[in-house]
């Protein structure tokens, strides 16, 4: 067994909140600097040179790209040789993002209970998936998610008969729907199959990534391009202000299901992406 | 078209909008976001005074990150403005002539905001670094409990916007949209 201290975690997790609440990953920024190319409508190009002249503010000035500096969401891959000790590792997880928060003048974006609706002050407590892999070693993803996309979020317990063009409707209908609200140019999460949280929670890890990397299933990434194109040919455009880039990418993630069913989760991401990784 | 305006506006300025144009706003205007409406609203209900006078105001539909030293502001770009659509046309009712924020209205908030000559603006959504370069002077009004939902005085200058709700209702996503 390798042992592994938790108190390394929690500094990745504060390191990695701060730098990507200023500096996106290569792969959305120049999928963002890229799009202006294809955008047809004078708004939409205009709305893009801005987005690219913000990216390029934050990093210089440290200031967030975006004032949602998210609920942080934390993929933990452990190792099952690894043992982990120092203390629990999900406090650990939340240390770090208390202190990246704060470190990082990130806004303090949670409350402790969705009722009463008080701030917690330190953006704590983040969501956490774990799962336990083979080997020794422990990735951490972290994945800070602001809720104007989130709100517009939609799963569909679809059926078998509903088949691709299933898929395809309910998708569509999902950007549809989010319109501008979402922040767009967007990049789409979908989660197909498994089980009813299963599938949502593909969908969240499917927006980790990286955009411009196809699924490796091919009639799969057969089916993202097909949606992007559709996505694409809605008019929403940049800011909802219309245009022609709609969406960055359509990422889809799968897994076995029921004979009965066919979950499919739609998770929407703003063009503030915000995907980072790390193994220890 | 494009337009410098300065704030507050006048209604003859504001009818004298139409959507789609861009607009660069200089001035003094509120920030305030769902807990610091909801608060508002109850005000209303109560019937009891409000913190804060609505009277020709506008009202900037965000919660900033903190600010750095030396900086007057944190990332400050706009957030979903039909959040804040149960609670606008009794603001509207109280003088609120111009919003600022993103994303579409519901019927009800368009109707309200015909009737009372106000408009609607939107700002770009995840532009928060570029758009706080814009902002001058912020400080908290009320409500400081409620951290980044506290209502906010901010100083704006050439701050961009487009004309999303012109006062004779005209949407600007519902002409764009296919």
């Amino acid at each position: 067994m390798r042992e592994f201290d938790v108190s390394k975690i929690a500094g990745a997790v504060a390191e990695m909140c701060e730098r990507i609440n200023h500096e996106l990953s290569d792969d959305v920024s120049s999928a963002l600097r890229r799009a202006a190319e294809r955008e047809t409508s004078e708004t939409g190009r205009s709305v893009l040179s801005m987005l690219e002249e913000n990216l390029d503010v934050a990093k210089e000035k440290r200031i967030p790209i975006c004032q949602d500096t998210g609920m942080a969401v934390v993929f933990l891959e452990i190792g099952q040789e690894v043992s982990l000790v120092g203390g629990y590792v999900e406090d650990a997880v939340n240390e770090g993002v208390s202190r990246g928060y704060r470190d990082g003048y990130l806004r303090k974006s949670v409350v402790a209970d969705p009722l009463e609706r008080v701030n917690t002050g330190d953006n704590t407590p983040a969501v956490i998936h774990t799962r336990i892999v083979p080997g020794d070693r422990v990735k951490i993803t972290l994945a800070p998610k602001g809720f104007g996309s989130e709100n517009m979020s939609r799963l569909y317990m679809l059926k078998p008969s509903d088949g691709e063009e299933g898929v395809v409707r309910a998708v569509v209908e999902a950007v549809r729907a989010a319109g501008p609200n979402a922040c767009p140019p967007v990049v789409v999460g979908v989660g197909l199959g498994g089980d009813f949280e299963y599938s949502a929670l593909m969908a969240k890890r499917a927006l980790t990534r990286p955009v411009g990397e196809s699924s490796d299933k091919e009639h799969i990434a057969r089916l993202e391009k097909r949606i992007l194109d559709e996505v694409n040919s809605l008019g929403i455009g940049p800011a909802g202000l219309g245009g022609a880039v709609t969406a960055l990418a359509v990422n889809i993630e799968t897994f076995p299901t029921h004979i009965a069913g066919m979950p499919c989760a739609v998770n929407i991401c703003c063009h503030v992406d915000r995907h980072i990784s790390v193994t220890l | 078209m494009e337009r410098r305006i300065t704030i507050p506006m006048d209604r003859e300025t504001a009818a004298s909008l139409r959507t789609g144009d861009t607009v660069y706003i200089t001035g003094e205007m509120y920030v305030a976001r769902d807990a610091a409406h909801k608060r508002l609203y109850e005000l209303i209900c109560e019937g009891r005074p409000l913190p804060i006078d609505l009277e020709n105001e506008t009202v900037y539909y965000m919660g900033p990150s903190p600010a750095r030293e030396g900086r007057a502001i944190g990332s400050a770009g706009p957030t979903t403005s039909s959040r804040m659509d149960k609670y606008t046309p009794a603001l509207l009712e109280r003088g609120l002539s111009v919003m600022i924020g993103k994303g579409r209205r519901s019927e009800e908030v368009k109707r309200s905001a015909k009737e009372h000559g106000a408009v609607y603006l939107v700002a770009v959504g995840g532009a928060g670094a570029l758009l706080s370069e814009r902002i001058t002077g912020s400080q908290v009004v009320c409500y400081e409990d409620l951290g980044a939902e506290a209502i906010r005085r901010i100083k704006v200058k050439d701050f961009p916007c487009i004309v999303a709700l012109d006062s004779e209702g005209c949407d600007v996503y519902e002409s764009r949209e296919s």
